[in-house]
């Protein structure tokens, strides 16, 4: 019967499109980069298509490049820590608000999500310069006799982060309370839980994995972010997506600059992968 | 080619659908074994039975979203199976409604006459029509989400048969309405289907809505067709255990046959031609067990529990022949108490042999 | 459910601060009469968006990513919606693979992917140009038009789709006057946020945008590499005014929290 034959190719037939896209504009690429890694450069003899390791043996030996992968993965660190401490009470609140204080709020916070994250990191370079508006309010408020410095600086970079990260983190744990029965409280309250019980007993426990997903989210595009460190943290702090962009289109060391990224990459892939693998098993039970 | 196929069957008078040898397998599951089926025209016919017996399945080759393994399937004396879903001009209302949500009851109803090319003025004429017959007159305008349960039930109603089909398919049409309704419902159901005279297949796990509404009940267990037949005569001799228990309460007592017409069942020695001798099981209903006068001969068991039930009290109890649960009417007369013992008695016929082997 | 106290007030407050603070700064500073940075002390001034207009490039360049946002998402959202249809029915080998990568621009960083389309696009002649802008943003918002289309395609009731075959419907039909209509708020809210993201893509654009096809975002990220004045200011300014403007648009339209955490049906 034709219609069983259809039926069984109809799920390749649909995503075949898609799939060729895929595969030619995703898998092949990044197999050129990768093979890129391996070339031969030169100053003045430009990409030669050698198989080398020497790029490889540069990003792993040379202390510059091992520097500016630990500040990237500490960047990442600090941020999705903040976003911990500063998202979750906030998901919390906003979970606890009636639905229109609440869906105006989520405005306020999902909103600068679809704002050009250039506009955004504008806004705190304007911020955090050293006649912005904070160093100027620290020191009228007289908390701070000389102006802090902000800017390329590790910090600066890391608050610019929290402000274009925070929403992701806030978006998985408030999707995670909304699944909580909302008499469980009451429940607790029934049986004689304080309020901090009740939080560390009954409602961090459901939550944890919407925590740890958002974190996983939060730290691959915090490692991986480019425009708020080179804004901020310009050319004097440079962070690994940096560092492949100028290898990229300053020295035009293309094979450098594809191993770097590569690095970025499986870096960030048995990160993820790793903490997702672990989620999974530790939370399967809360999942479903 | 169906079209024409369709309206030759509004007007010849022996339409009939007839299922023959129909199987389908899930891997190593058998889900409809070898089924065997004919139905009259304009005959309610239920496929009744627990879920996973298969009743689905058959009501969906039936339809052609699920592909037939073996077997055949013939409206009318022709083939269906080869015919595609959408050329079979059945009428089919789903447990779920599956109105389309983003049309409104006239757009919903109207749609099938679409499919058929059918003139506008024609087709708001049959429309009106079948929403006139299914008592939503009014109603045109409204989306399905802004009903209520019995409402959309009449959409659905009116959008399968509108089409005039050869054949109406009803998946557990009335699981998702509350109990009252239901009853209501079940009464239109027949009602409508009686007055417009569509051959109707209906699925149901539901026993009071397969005895209420069939002709015919085909009762279904494991893929099988366990027994075929009128309500009252499937509900009064239960050719299985399975049927006996799962029509009704029925009590499964063992008694031994002496190989010469008759059986004993504890006291209780009754005329039953057809019995072996050795070993033997009857069904028999809790409102057929009475308690047998001082002089008769009776079956002897002892009262474990009562329920009170508004009309009736159920009794729980235990003898010889097996654990037994009997029904007393709420007539006044004094009920027997936890504890005590009791002489029960039934006529050969309120009992069903069960065929040997069989179990519950 | 139990009200905020008093400190859960004043921590949400100091929260929406700090995430309104530099967009604030910026619409604040772009009215400033002064040539430099500065608070409009001495009253608002529109100098700097007039500016705007003696620099042809923002224009162009806006003009360019609108065109860039419209393409991608459209054409992303053509290869969603099968996609979707397929991993959200049908049990197939390779279904969990095949989503993983469909999902995957989302998790790879842009910086990489940025570098992948460089290298690729410069061997294949397409380096800088915007048939190469176009193709590589495909890729980068498919995930957004899937996981909307998805969510929506999960939500339809197949048996409703039977119906209508029942009533003699084919497969064209269905699809058009049953499926897409189903799927339809997640393919307009699928496309939306494929168009905004495309918009916004500056990582990944800044490696393959030439000076003769470049995005806004990307233009910008120039400018300030640069130096940092009004006149980038009013740009922005005007940008977060339009985002404003969009999701005021789209609350209405759909709610935001649907929008975002994807769990809503049409």
């Amino acid at each position: 019967m034709s219609a069983a034959v259809t039926e069984r190719n109809a799920p390749f037939l649909l995503t075949g499109p898609a799939l060729l896209v895929f595969l030619g504009l995703v898998i092949i690429p990044l197999g050129m980069t990768v093979l890129l890694s391996f070339y031969d450069w030169g100053q003045y003899k430009g990409i030669v298509p050698e198989f080398t390791l020497k790029n490889w043996i540069e990003v792993f030996t040379d202390s510059y490049f091992f520097e500016i992968f630990m500040r990237t993965f500490r960047i990442a660190f600090l941020v999705t820590l903040a976003a911990i401490v500063i998202g979750v009470p906030e998901a919390y609140i906003l979970n606890r608000m009636s639905p229109s204080w609440r869906s105006a709020f989520l405005l306020v916070i999902i909103g600068p999500l679809l704002v050009s994250v250039v506009a955004r990191t504008l806004g705190w370079a304007l911020l955090l310069g050293s006649t912005g508006l904070v160093n100027q309010g620290l020191m009228s408020l007289g908390l701070i006799a000389t102006p802090l410095e902000f800017m390329f600086t590790e910090t600066g970079v890391v608050i610019a982060l929290i402000h274009v990260l925070i929403p992701f983190m806030i978006l998985a744990v408030w999707a995670s309370l909304q699944r909580l029965d909302p008499q469980i409280e009451n429940a607790a309250l029934s049986l004689g839980a304080g309020r901090v019980t009740i939080w560390r007993r009954v409602i961090l426990p459901q939550i944890v994995p919407g925590i740890l997903s958002g974190s996983i989210i939060v730290f691959a595009l915090a490692a991986s972010a480019f425009a708020s460190p080179a804004i901020i943290g310009g050319r004097r702090l440079k962070v690994a997506s940096t560092l492949a962009y100028d290898e990229f289109l300053n020295t035009l060391n293309w094979p450098l600059g594809a191993a770097i990224a590569t690095l970025l990459l499986v870096a960030l892939v048995l990160i993820t992968v790793g903490s997702n693998r672990l989620i999974e098993r530790r939370y399967a039970q809360v999942f479903e | 080619m169906l079209r024409a196929l369709h309206y030759e069957t509004s007007k010849t008078s022996m339409s009939h659908l007839v299922l023959d040898g129909l199987t389908k397998r899930f891997g190593s599951f058998t889900a409809v074994d070898a089924m065997n089926l004919s139905v009259e025209r304009g005959e309610f016919v239920s496929l009744l039975g627990p879920s996973g017996c298969g009743k689905t399945t058959t009501l969906q080759m039936i339809a052609g979203f699920v592909d037939v393994d073996h077997g055949g399937i013939r409206l009318d004396g022709a083939d269906l199976v080869s015919v595609a879903p959408n050329k079979r001009g059945l009428g089919i209302v789903f447990q779920s409604y599956a109105l389309f949500p983003h049309m409104t009851v006239a757009e919903n109803i109207a749609f099938g006459l679409e499919m058929r090319d059918i003139a506008k003025a024609d087709r708001d004429r049959q429309t009106l029509a079948a929403m006139e017959l299914v008592g939503l007159k009014g109603f045109a305008d409204r989306y399905p989400r802004r009903m209520s349960g019995g409402q959309q039930q009449r959409v659905a109603l009116a959008r399968a048969l509108v089409i005039k089909p050869a054949l109406l398919l009803l998946d557990e049409p009335l699981s998702n309405l509350d109990a009252k309704l239901r009853e209501e419902m079940q009464g239109e159901l027949r009602q409508i289907q009686r007055s417009v005279g569509t051959t109707t297949i209906l699925v149901t796990h539901d026993q009071h809505e397969a005895m209420a509404l069939s002709d015919r009940i085909v009762l279904m267990n494991q893929g099988r067709i366990e027994q075929i037949g009128a309500p009252d005569q499937v509900y009064d001799h239960p050719a299985s255990a399975f049927v006996a228990s799962f029509l009704g309460k029925t009590n499964v007592l063992s008694g031994i046959g002496d190989g010469q017409g008759a059986a004993a069942i504890g006291g209780l020695v009754l005329p039953l031609p057809g019995a072996g001798k050795g070993p033997l099981q009857l069904a028999v209903r809790p409102e057929r067990l009475t308690f047998a006068g001082a002089e008769e001969p009776g079956l002897e068991a002892r009262i474990l529990g009562r329920v009170f039930q508004g009309t009736h009290w159920l009794l729980t109890a235990d003898s010889a022949a097996g654990a037994l649960t009997l029904m007393r009417g709420n007539d006044g007369a004094a009920v027997p108490a936890e504890g005590e013992t009791v002489r029960l008695r039934f006529s050969a016929a309120d009992a069903a042999l069960l065929p040997a082997g069989a179990a519950a | 459910m139990r009200r905020n106290g008093p400190l859960a007030l004043i921590f949400h407050g100091l929260f929406v601060v700090f995430m309104l603070a530099p967009l604030l700064i910026v619409c604040v500073v772009a009215f400033t009469p002064e040539g430099y940075l500065s608070l409009p002390t001495r009253g608002p001034s529109l100098r700097w968006f007039k500016a705007i207009f003696d620099y042809p490039e923002f224009i162009r360049a806006f003009r360019d990513s609108l065109w860039l946002a419209a393409l991608s998402s459209t054409i992303a959202i053509m290869l969603a919606v099968p996609a979707a249809l397929a991993i959200a029915r049908y049990r197939f080998p390779g279904r969990e693979a095949i989503t993983a990568l469909f999902m995957s621009p989302l998790m790879v960083p842009h910086v990489v992917l940025g570098i992948a389309f460089l290298r690729f696009f410069t061997q294949i002649g397409i380096s800088g140009t915007f048939v190469g802008l176009v193709l590589s943003h495909i890729i980068v918002v498919i995930p957004f038009a899937l996981r909307l289309v998805l969510a929506a395609s999960y939500g339809i009731d197949r048996r409703i789709e039977h119906a209508a075959i029942s009533l003699g419907a084919g497969t064209a039909t269905v699809f058009r006057r049953v499926t897409l209509p189903l799927i339809l708020p997640g393919v307009v809210s699928g496309w939306l946020l494929a168009a905004i993201n495309s918009f916004d893509e500056v990582t990944m654009t800044v490696f393959i945008a030439s000076p003769a096809t470049v995005t806004l975002p990307v233009r910008m990220f120039l400018y300030i590499q640069d130096n940092i004045d009004p006149l980038i200011a009013a740009v922005s300014a005007c940008l977060i005014a339009m985002t404003a403007i969009l999701l005021f648009a789209l609350d209405r339209l759909f709610g935001l929290d649907r929008l975002f955490v994807g769990s809503g049906k049409g």
